[in-house]
């Protein structure tokens, strides 16, 4: 395949995720802009410190968080992986699913397996939050 | 021109991955992680696995890269220098690895074994995606129930882990 014909492939095929990036972003980028150049500028140090809901700030930001994020986290990234088996499944559902419903079987046994995790987790209170 | 993609992102992938450890705050290396992160995405499509890509999005930079910031932050690592003394561990991993590099370029052909059959052509009209989910829904069955086994296991030891730390409610 030439060169510019592979390049216009990709834009094609790619077009809608080069427009999510160059909107996110020219929105990040343009509405700093924006309030950059408007913003009248009367610099004080009350004003420059940290806004805390109107009460003054105690300490720096960068505070340890607790260890039950962390938690939340690492299920996270479980589940997150389990998600990935589905994509491919849902593109070929139809394919797999002419003969008979073998397709529907072997996930609801992937899920069956899964869910005993999920109980698991929600037995021992991890997904509680303290 | 495909060289060109290669180019692009091969180079941002090298100059993130510098600035991963070269950078003094932890919350900096994270974010030129995420910026590595999408670019070995990107080289994923020039190669066209589609799928592989979108899974480099999803899974690394969403899930991997919030477990690593959340450790910046449980371990509330500032400007932190204790971990720069680790250089000599890293100069030894370093250069195996370059040599190891420069032994794959120099012996190309010879000491690499040939290339599974080109899935390029066998893919071809059908979309990765597909292509992987016909193959996993039916020649691979048995290991893909596996890996829910396998996911299985991962949380439960993630969850003993865990409440281990926060000396549990009724762990």
């Amino acid at each position: 395949m030439s060169g510019i014909e592979l390049l216009l492939e990709y834009l094609t095929k790619y077009f809608p995720i080069l427009l999510f990036i160059f909107v996110a972003l020219a929105f990040g980028v343009v509405t700093l802009l924006i309030s950059y150049l408007v913003q009248p500028k009367y610099p004080e140090p009350e004003k420059l410190s940290a806004y805390e809901c109107g009460s003054e700030p105690f300490s720096d930001a960068r505070m340890p968080f607790p260890v039950r994020y962390y938690i939340f986290a690492m299920l996270f990234v479980i589940f997150d992986i389990e998600v990935i088996f589905l994509y491919p499944w849902a593109v070929v559902f139809n394919d797999i699913n002419k003969v008979s419903i073998i397709g529907l079987v072997e996930m609801l046994v992937f899920i069956a397996l899964f869910l005993v995790a999920y109980v698991y987790a929600w037995r021992k209170g991890a997904l509680e939050w303290d | 021109m495909e060289q060109l993609f290669f180019f692009y992102f091969a180079a941002v992938i090298a100059v993130a991955s510098v600035l991963v450890v070269a950078l003094r705050n932890p919350i900096y290396s994270a974010l030129s992680l995420l910026i590595m992160f999408f670019h070995v995405a990107g080289l994923y499509v020039s190669l066209r696995a589609e799928f592989l890509a979108a899974v480099q999005v999803i899974v690394y930079a969403g899930a991997i890269l919030v477990l690593y910031l959340f450790v910046v932050m449980l371990l509330n690592l500032k400007q932190d220098d204790r971990y720069h003394r680790q250089w000599p561990v890293a100069g030894v991993v370093g250069l195996t690895l370059a040599v190891e590099a420069v032994m794959l370029t120099l012996l190309k052909g010879r000491a690499i074994p040939p290339a599974p059959a080109n899935t390029n052509e066998t893919v071809e009209g059908l979309g990765n995606t597909e292509a992987l989910g016909d193959a996993l829904y039916s020649t691979y069955l048995f290991p893909f129930e596996v890996a829910s086994l396998i996911l299985l296991v991962a949380m439960i030891g993630a969850i003993i882990l865990a409440k281990k730390d926060i000396g549990g409610s009724e762990a």
